[in-house]
C-alpha cells in the first residue's frame, strides 16, 4: 500500500523554525512506523534524525507523537493506525534538539528526584530476602516501566508546567513505595507531597492510554495520593 | 576539545558496564560513557532468566551448572573460568536481590526458578530449574536495578557519547576518544583504567534479535589498534525468533512446557534430543529446525516452525514426558499461569503478529542472537594480548564484548546475564585496584587524529553508495552463507561479497553535513565496524575445518578435537587478517560426545 508520511523537521544548524516534510512510501500494513522512518532515512533523506535501538518496545528510545498520540515508533503497526496518512512529530513538553530528537535530560532529572532506587539499610541475610507472591504482585505493574517518557509528555499538567515531576517519576516511586522490602516509602511520599508532586495530576488518563507497557499509571498515581492522605500503604 | 580525567572509565552502560561501574566507583573515581541512555541498553531485552544453582525448586549444584556449561560450549569453554562463574553465580544472584531486584517468587517467598535449555540434573540427565527469573523480563529488571543503584551511588554518566578510539600510551590503556552526539565534538577521556562493556554485533545478520545499537564497536576499536579478537567464528542463532522480524521469544516458553512443531504436526525435537527434547541447547535446536525446513517440513513449506505453548498442548506433552511439579504431582498449566509467567511474549505476539499464544501457535525461525567471541580476557576481565595470555595493563573487558571464554562454541541460555554480573563485577574490582598503583600515562600529542581521520574520510567521501543498501546486502549474504549451516564454498562467496562491500564503502555518500546528532555519520561509522566483523567472522569460520557448537559445516560435519580443540585469535595487520590459536583450559572435564 502507499502511505503519505508527514514528518516534523527541524535542523538547528540550518532552520530558523520547524517545518513539515512529506514522503510518499510503498509500505506493508504490518510495517512498524519505525520501519517507515528507517525507509526515509535509508533511501530518501539521510538527514532525518531520530533515536531507536531495540525496535521491539523494550528500550524506550523511540517515543514519538504519531497522528496526535504518543507511541513507541517500533510498537505501532501501520495497519493499527487505520489511515494512509501518518503524521510524525516529537513528543511534547521537552525541547526539540533536531527533528524527532528531544532533550531527555529534564525527564531523567525528575526521575532521579524521587529516589528511584531500593533502600534498605539493614544488613541483608546470607540468602535472598523473602517476599511472598502477593507482596511481589503488589508492585508488579510499575516495575514494567522503560522510561520512554510517553506518559509524561502526554500529560497536560506537564505541558502546563514542566516542574511537575510527571507520571513516569511517580510510577518509579510507586514501584519502591509498595515493595515490602523497601524502607524509604515515607520519604518518597514526602517528596511527592509537594506543589509539583502528585497533586498536579488531574486524572486526565492520557498517561495510561499512552503507556506502551500498559501500566495502569493513573491508578498508581491514585494509590500514591491515597497513601499520602492516609499514611498507610495498602 | 574537552579533556576529562577519571581513574576508571567504563564504556557501555548495560549489565556488565553498570556492574563494573558500581564496583569500581566504591574505591576509584569512575565515569560511564555510553552511546545510549543507560536504560536503553540491550541487557533490558533479555527475557528468560539468570542461571544460578540456588536449588530453590529442586536439588542443584554449581558443579552441575559447570558441567552443563562446559558441555554446552562443546568443550571450547575455558573450564577454570566456567567453574569460577558458576560458583560465583549463587552469591551474585543474591546480591542482585539485595539491590532490590524484583524476582518472581516461589510459594515460600524465595527466588523463582524455571528450566532452560541445556541445564540438567547431572544424575538423571533431565532438565533442572536453574534460571532465576522475573516473569519474562529478567534483563529489564537487572538493567533497571543496576541503573537505579548507580544513581543511588552517584556514578557519573556521559550519555549519548560514541566512543570511537582507545588511547594507548606506553603499552597501557590510557583513555578513550568519544564523539558527543548532541554537539558532534570530540572529547578526550584520560584514565588509568578502561573497561569495555559494549555488547555484541548481531546486526551483521539479517534476521536478528539484536538492537540497532549492536554493531560491535567495542571489538573493532581495539582491533584497529592492533589488539586481537578471540573465537570470532562462533556466533549463536537462537531457535525462536518471531518469523521475519527476529524478535526474541524466550527459551523460557519451552521451559514452561512449550514445544516446537513442524508442518506435519510433529514434535520433531524428540528425534534430535531424545532426553531433553525441546530443551536441548540452542545450537542443537536451531540446527534441527533448519534440517526440518530444508527437508520440506517447515510450516507450509516455508522457513518457519510453530512454537506451541497453548495450555492443552503443554499439558498433553508434559503428561507424555511424565513431567512433575516439585511436590510430585503431574505438571499442569493454565492460560492464566502462562499469561502471568510470559506476559511480554504474549504482548509481542499480539502486537507484531496478531497472534495470541494462549490460543494460537507462534511462527518462529532461528534468529542471530549472541556473540560468543570477542576481546580475549581472563576471568578477572583483564584483556589478553596474545596466545601466551600476556595481560595488557589498564585494559579490561566484560560481558558480551569479551571472550573469557565461558561460552566457548555455544552459550547456554541464562548464562549471558550471569556473565554480565559476575565478570562485570570482577572487571570493576580489578580495574579499581589497578588504579591504586598505576599512574596516568601521558596522552599522545595527536591523540584524536586517528578517530578524526576516520570521520573526515566518511564526511568527505564523494561516492553514490548508501549506508542502507550496503548494510542490507551484507546482512543478507551473512545470514544465508555464514549462518546456522556453513560450507567452504558458501563462505568463500560471502567473503568475496563482504570484500566487495568494503570497497564500495569507500564510496559512501552521506546526506547529513551537520554536527548536531548526525546519525547519518554515526550509522556509516557503525556499518564500517560491522563490515570489519563480517570479514573477520567469515575468515575465522573458513579456517576452522570442523563442526563445533554454533559453527556447523556441511563439508566438515564432525567435531575434531585432535586438530581443533583450540581458541582462535585474530589480528588485523595492514589490512591482512592474521590467525593464531591457543589451547583450551581443561580442568575436570575431558571432551566427550555431546548428546542431549
Amino acid at each position: 500500500m502507499q502511505v503519505t508520511l508527514k514528518i516534523f523537521r527541524f535542523n538547528p544548524e540550518k532552520d530558523k523554525k520547524p517545518h513539515y516534510a512529506t514522503y510518499k512510501l510503498e509500505a506493508d500494513p504490518n510495517d512498524r512506523v519505525l520501519d517507515l522512518l528507517e525507509q526515509v532515512k535509508g533511501y530518501h533523506d539521510g538527514t532525518l534524525s531520530f533515536r531507536r535501538s531495540c525496535a521491539h518496545g523494550m528500550c524506550g528510545s523511540d517515543a514519538i507523537r504519531i497522528n496526535g498520540r504518543n507511541y513507541l515508533a517500533c510498537k505501532v503497526l501501520l495497519k493499527d493506525l487505520h489511515s494512509k496518512h501518518v503524521t510524525v512529530e516529537p513528543i511534547l513538553g521537552l525541547k526539540v534538539i533536531k527533528d524527532l530528537i528531544v532533550d531527555m535530560d529534564p525527564f531523567f532529572e525528575h526521575y532521579r528526584s524521587v529516589k528511584p532506587y531500593f533502600i534498605n539499610d539493614e544488613p541483608p541475610p546470607a540468602q535472598e530476602r523473602l517476599q511472598s507472591v502477593e507482596e511481589r504482585e503488589r508492585f508488579d505493574d510499575t516495575t514494567k516501566c522503560i522510561l520512554c517518557a510517553c506518559c509524561t509528555t502526554s500529560c497536560p499538567s506537564f505541558w502546563a508546567n514542566d516542574q511537575y515531576v510527571g507520571p513516569a517519576a511517580i510510577v518509579a516511586a510507586h514501584r519502591f513505595i509498595f515493595d515490602s522490602r523497601d524502607q524509604a516509602g515515607a520519604e518518597r511520599l514526602r517528596i511527592l507531597n509537594d506543589q509539583f508532586g502528585v497533586y498536579r495530576c488531574h486524572t486526565v488518563f492520557n498517561c495510561t492510554v499512552a503507556c506502551p507497557r500498559e501500566i495502569e499509571i493513573t491508578q498508581a498515581i491514585g494509590e500514591v495520593k491515597k497513601a499520602i492522605l492516609t499514611g498507610r500503604l495498602d | 576539545m574537552q579533556t576529562h580525567q577519571y581513574e576508571v572509565l567504563v564504556v557501555g552502560a548495560g549489565g556488565a558496564g553498570l556492574m563494573a561501574a558500581l564496583y569500581a566507583s566504591r574505591t576509584a573515581q569512575t565515569a560511564v560513557i555510553s552511546k545510549l541512555y543507560p536504560s536503553r541498553s540491550h541487557t533490558g531485552t533479555a527475557q528468560g532468566g539468570v542461571g544460578a544453582a540456588l536449588g530453590n525448586i529442586e536439588e542443584d549444584h554449581p558443579e552441575w551448572h559447570t558441567f552443563d556449561t562446559v558441555k554446552g560450549s562443546d568443550y571450547l569453554g575455558d573450564q577454570d573460568a566456567i567453574e569460577f562463574m558458576c560458583s560465583e553465580a549463587v552469591q551474585a544472584v543474591y546480591e542482585l536481590e539485595h539491590m532490590g531486584l524484583p524476582f518472581s517468587r516461589t510459594e515460600d517467598g524465595r527466588i523463582a526458578q524455571r528450566p532452560f535449555g541445556g541445564h540438567t540434573n547431572n544424575v538423571t540427565g533431565k532438565p533442572v530449574s536453574r534460571a532465576c527469573y522475573a516473569a519474562d523480563r529478567t534483563g529489564h529488571m537487572i538493567l533497571q536495578t543496576l541503573y537505579q543503584q548507580a544513581i543511588k551511588n552517584n556514578v557519573k554518566f556521559y550519555d549519548e557519547f560514541q566512543v570511537v578510539d582507545l588511547i594507548i600510551s606506553n603499552g597501557a590503556a590510557a583513555g578513550v576518544v568519544a564523539l558527543e552526539h548532541a554537539t558532534g565534538e570530540f572529547h578526550i577521556f584520560h584514565a588509568k583504567a578502561v573497561i569495555f562493556a559494549t555488547g555484541g554485533h548481531g546486526r551483521v545478520w539479517e534476521i536478528t534479535s539484536n538492537a540497532y545499537a549492536y554493531t560491535g564497536d567495542g571489538i573493532v576499536i581495539p582491533m584497529r589498534r592492533g589488539l586481537p579478537a578471540e573465537d570470532m567464528e562462533f556466533f549463536q542463532f537462537h531457535p525462536t525468533g518471531i518469523y521475519k522480524l527476529g524478535i526474541l521469544i524466550t527459551e523460557g516458553v519451552r521451559g514452561e512446557g512449550g514445544v516446537l512443531i513442524n508442518d506435519k504436526g510433529e514434535r520433531f525435537m524428540e528425534k534430535y534430543a531424545p532426553k531433553v527434547k525441546d530443551l536441548a541447547s540452542r545450537d542443537v535446536t536451531s540446527r534441527a529446525m533448519y534440517i526440518e525446513m530444508k527437508e520440506g517440513r517447515g510450516i507450509g513449506g516455508k522457513n518457519y516452525m510453530y512454537l506451541d505453548v497453548r495450555p492443552e498442548s503443554v499439558n498433553r506433552y508434559a503428561a507424555l514426558d511424565g513431567r512433575r511439579k516439585p511436590d510430585g504431582s503431574p505438571y499442569q498449566t493454565t492460560a492464566e499461569e502462562i499469561l502471568a509467567k510470559l506476559p511480554d511474549i504474549v504482548d509481542f505476539c499480539r502486537t507484531y503478529l496478531g497472534v495470541d499464544p494462549v490460543t494460537q501457535m507462534m511462527p518462529v525461525q532461528p534468529t542471530a542472537h549472541y556473540t560468543m567471541g570477542g576481546i580475549p580476557t581472563n576471568k578477572y576481565g583483564e584483556v589478553l594480548l596474545d596466545e601466551k595470555d600476556t595481560v595488557m595493563p589498564g585494559f579490561y573487558a566484560a560481558g558480551e564484548v569479551a571472550c573469557v571464554s565461558v561460552h566457548g562454541a555455544n552459550r547456554l541460555g541464562t548464562n549471558s546475564l550471569l556473565d554480565l554480573i559476575v565478570f562485570g563485577k570482577y572487571a570493576g574490582l580489578r580495574a579499581a585496584a589497578f588504579t591504586k598503583e598505576a599512574v596516568y600515562q601521558p596522552l599522545p600529542a595527536d591523540v584524536s587524529d586517528f578517530a578524526r581521520q576516520q570521520f573526515d574520510q566518511l564526511r568527505q567521501s564523494k561516492g553514490e553508495e548508501k549506508v542502507a543498501t550496503l548494510s542490507q546486502e551484507m546482512k543478507a549474504v551473512m545470514f544465508d552463507l555464514v549462518g546456522i549451516f556453513r560450507t567452504g564454498e558458501g563462505m568463500q562467496q560471502a567473503l568475496d561479497k563482504v570484500r566487495e562491500l568494503r570497497q564500495r564503502f569507500e564510496k559512501i555518500h552521506l546526506d547529513d553535513e551537520g554536527k548536531i546528532f548526525n546519525t547519518d555519520l554515526l550509522n556509516a561509522w557503525e556499518l564500517g565496524n560491522l563490515l570489519e566483523l563480517a570479514e573477520v567472522t567469515t575468515v575465522c569460520a573458513l579456517a576452522r575445518t570442523e563442526s563445533r557448537g554454533a559453527h556447523a559445516r556441511d563439508d566438515y560435519p564432525k567435531r575434531d578435537d585432535l586438530n581443533w580443540l583450540k581458541h582462535s585469535l585474530t589480528w588485523k595487520k595492514a589490512g591482512e587478517i592474521e590467525l593464531k590459536y591457543k589451547p583450551v583450559k581443561i580442568t575436570s572435564y575431558q571432551p566427550k560426545e555431546r548428546v542431549y
